[in-house]
């Protein structure tokens, strides 16, 4: 067959011109649709008498935000700070939600996960429960249900309920409790901190390379929490002997005496955590966990038995076989998963928005888009951010997975 | 000869004895299901771990069965059931709250929801066209129950039926139809789909060469494709004498279908173009599905409905309005694709690289052996992740609430601002209700996809 395209039946013949043909075409036929689209906001904007640009982010926000994390860092104030500083406001609480969140959703499902294999009918019972319950339910039903159901028939402003004795209380205003203060000389507290982590992470890489090359096993766990707790005690014993606390732990107030109307817990002094952040949080940690505890559960029952038993048979001990065998197995199965929903999380703490906790959709796509009215602008922005967050989980996942993938040989 | 006589020696077999109480019965059941793993103390962490457990099972019993009973005891034994003096709010409050119950009554307020009822299953539809929804309701329960239910004659028919008939049938009753659709857009609907279809036919019989008979089924999918939306049309602008139901007046559970069904059937097929979009070989076509796919992905469904109903009118031309459900509509239709492709990208990524070859080998081109061999095999592997999508979408469309349609939760949450109901037992009734709805939806899906899954299972594990 000849090689050459001289006529036009030979170049449709040729698969690889098809190709080309066929993704220039598409190519083509997306840019003309993002044209088209442009051009009609383009002439639906200039008909609105609206222009395309940032410069509403320095415009000053007149607007109350309720206060959290991210008004505190910021500093927040009416009809001074910026959009921008909304922005950013939005972004600080949707992270503090996302990280705390992520944490005890990961203690919670991993314990559920694990319930769910044990041989225990009370434990195991508890846990399906839990499970079928709390994931075929949709997110914003828990979320209402928390915010207007539950935590609504709270104590009122000038009562409380005590919890974990007088150092935490709840009642309708929020939930109460101690906060660390910052007194002079708390930077070398986080450098002593900061220093025997870095001495506990070159300590187990020696211990390891000893335990690889002598077969001696330092106690590492021992050895590396007794640096992380001994070195900052010891700087803060010093220092406060020599000069003063560097951190002191701030209790709420909670007034019984006094004019009726001054009553409760004394704004500003102490941590407090708003109902609504409250009921996020509770809705996100309980829903992502049920997942999370599916996801751990099947992780582990994808490690064969055998590797248990072979495990056993070279004469390693319960807990070694588990810490040395079955969860890095598991982990493999566990991670990819645990991630996304570690993602959902984060995503889904947009739903604060229903109960107007101030995150990032609620603040700066609710209210600030209603005040300034830049669609195009503040839904790329807030995409962006959203996108930012998930492309550094993936890339996360990909390292992580290269580093425990399974090396065949 | 030896005496084998002997006193000790047993000569006839000894009755099997009952196994020993510790494992059988209720005592063994429990022994081993309870007991055992709270009794191990043959060593200091053993003893640890079983007091662990010990404690752990009595907080749980204790704390599960009180929630449980506090349940039981809310929703049914404590519950008011009927309201016969029609007092309201007065019904259900205790007697420090204006109304007849003891103090310190708590328990569900049925009669609230019994009185709006309507609202959670209609929203505002009109009350004398109720029979319209009552029928799409009856014909999609039997039509999927029909092709659920295993050994029915043509449940493939009716399954089909129900993707391609059903969404038609009940868009003409739920808005009463009679759309503005002019003559020529018909005309050009039709003209193309004889066309397609002519090509097709063309091609078939090898009119055309060998290689442009690879498109065949191309045409014919595009010729029937558009032969389906001229019939649709068609009927569509045919005046029934149906009254014309805005949907902003549709609400709770008819909106909660409408956004899932869309939302399910349109993911599907999207979801397959762009996973096989995202595994092809072309280099552009590869990078335009896995950009749509990870953007879709990356963005909350929140940024999603907003950004549907805030820049769809805005990136449109001039003068083209939609309505708000079929903005969200829109929007969730894109997000569940991404998802949607993911799964099935999923499926394809398993299947072993012998069954491409062994398509080609056979000579089926790519949209044969992608049809016939590929993704029969891939979807089936991906049966409970696509289920699983669907849960997610299911429970998802509540988020439509947000930009102001009322679903079934936004419809729950609406009623709970009736101020002739208002009681402390209110909210938690309604969400009560709005939970066991999508509870049932939810559980049932999951279990019918591990029938399935078990029942399409060819042994491999």
């Amino acid at each position: 067959m000849s090689k050459s395209y001289s006529n036009a039946i030979d170049l449709i013949y040729n698969k690889r011109f098809r190709s080309i043909f066929f993704q220039i075409t598409l190519l083509i036929s997306v840019i003309l649709f993002f044209l088209w689209v442009a051009n009609n906001a383009n002439s639906n904007l200039t008909a609105r008498g609206d222009s395309f640009g940032f410069g509403f982010l320095n415009n000053t926000a007149g607007f109350q935000i309720l206060p959290t994390l991210g008004t505190w860092v910021v500093s927040y104030d009416v009809g001074k700070s910026t959009y921008f500083d909304v922005f950013l406001i939005g972004i600080i609480n949707t992270f503090i939600i996302a990280i705390t969140g992520i944490i005890a959703t990961t203690i919670i499902g991993f314990s559920i996960g694990i319930f769910r294999l044990s041989n225990n009918i009370i434990l195991k019972g508890f846990a399906t429960i839990y499970i079928e319950m709390f994931r075929n339910l949709p997110l914003l039903l828990h979320l209402f249900f928390w915010y207007f159901a539950v935590l609504r028939v709270l104590p009122g402003k000038r009562e409380k309920v005590n919890l974990l004795g007088e150092s935490f209380g709840i009642n309708i205003t929020g939930l109460y409790g101690p906060r660390p203060i910052f007194n002079e000389g708390w930077e070398f507290i986080a450098l002593g901190i900061l220093f025997s982590i870095i001495l506990v992470i070159i300590f187990s890489r020696y211990a390891k390379r000893i335990h690889q090359q002598t077969g001696y096993k330092y106690p590492t766990f021992w050895i590396s929490s007794g640096i992380i707790i001994l070195i900052p005690c010891s700087i803060c014993l010093i220092y406060s002997l020599l000069y003063n606390l560097p951190i002191e732990i701030q209790y709420p107030e909670f007034k019984t005496d006094g004019p009726k109307l001054k009553r409760g817990y004394a704004q500003g002094i102490g941590m407090m955590m708003p109902p609504e952040m409250l009921a996020l949080w509770m809705a996100l940690v309980l829903y992502t966990a049920s997942f999370i505890a599916e996801i751990v559960r099947a992780g582990i029952l994808a490690i064969h038995k055998g590797q248990t038993e072979a495990s056993y048979a070279v004469g390693l001990g319960r807990g070694e076989t588990l810490r040395l065998v079955v969860i890095p197995q598991a982990l493999r199965v566990i991670v990819p998963p645990l991630t996304s929903q570690y993602l959902n999380l984060t995503k889904n703490s947009s739903l604060a928005v229903a109960i107007a906790y101030p995150e990032l959709v609620s603040i700066f796509a609710g209210t600030a888009l209603n005040q300034v009215g830049q669609e195009i602008e503040i839904i790329f922005m807030m995409a962006m951010v959203y996108l930012t967050f998930s492309l550094l989980t993936s890339l996360f996942m990909n390292w992580f997975n290269s580093r425990i993938k399974l090396v065949e040989r | 000869m030896r005496n084998n006589n002997y006193k000790f020696v047993q000569k006839e077999v000894i009755a099997q004895q009952p196994p020993p109480l510790s494992q059988a019965g209720v005592t063994g059941w429990l022994w081993k299901n309870l007991f055992s793993s709270m009794s191990n103390f043959s060593s200091i962490s053993a003893a640890l771990q079983s007091i662990i457990m010990i404690i752990l099972t009595f907080v749980l019993l204790y704390f599960c069965g009180g929630q449980l009973y506090s349940l039981i005891d809310f929703a049914l034994i404590s519950a008011v059931w009927s309201d016969p003096e029609v007092l309201k709010r007065g019904s259900c409050t205790t007697v420090d709250q204006g109304g007849s119950l003891p103090s310190g009554w708590s328990g569900a307020c049925w009669p609230f929801i019994f009185a709006k009822k309507k609202l959670l299953i209609y929203g505002r539809y009109p009350a004398e066209e109720l029979w319209r929804v009552n029928l799409v309701y009856l014909t999609l329960f039997l039509g999927i129950g029909y092709t659920l239910f295993e050994g029915a004659k043509g449940r493939q028919w009716t399954g089909l039926a129900m993707l391609t008939i059903f969404p038609l049938f009940a868009l003409i009753l739920l808005t009463g139809a009679n759309f503005n659709i002019s003559w020529s857009t018909n005309l050009l609907l039709l003209g193309l789909s004889i066309l397609f279809i002519f090509f097709g036919e063309l091609t078939r019989r090898n009119f055309l060469g060998n290689i442009i008979s690879e498109l065949t089924s191309l045409f014919y999918i595009c010729g029937v494709t558009l032969f389906l939306i001229f019939i649709a049309a068609l009927l569509l602008s045919i005046d029934y004498g149906l009254s014309y139901v805005e949907t902003s007046d549709w609400g709770g559970l008819l909106v909660t279908l409408v956004v899932a069904i869309t939302g399910i059937v349109a993911s599907l097929p999207l979801g397959i173009i762009l996973a096989l979009g995202r595994r092809s070989n072309m280099p552009i076509a590869r990078t335009i599905s896995t950009i749509f796919i990870e953007f879709w992905r990356g963005i909350p469904l929140i940024t999603v409905l907003f950004a549907s109903s805030v820049l769809l009118p805005l990136f449109l031309p001039d003068g083209v309005d939609f309505n708000k459900l079929l903005r969200a509509l829109i929007g969730v239709m894109l997000f569940s694709a991404a998802y949607m492709a993911e799964v099935v990208r999923g499926g394809l990524q398993a299947m072993p690289r012998g069954q491409f070859e062994g398509a080609s080998a056979v000579g089926l081109s790519y949209f044969q052996s992608m049809r016939l061999i590929i993704l029969p095999q891939a979807l089936t592997h991906v049966i409970p992740g696509i289920v699983n999508t669907f849960i997610g979408l299911f429970k998802d469309t509540t988020l439509v609430l947000i930009i102001g349609l009322f679903d079934l939760l936004g419809q729950a949450q609406s009623t709970i601002a009736d101020a002739y109901w208002s009681s402390p037992a209110q909210a938690p009734t309604a969400y009560l209700t709005v939970g066991i709805m999508f509870f049932v939806f939810c559980f049932g899906m999951s279990r019918y996809s591990m029938f399935m899954e078990r029942k399409l299972s060819r042994g491999h594990k």
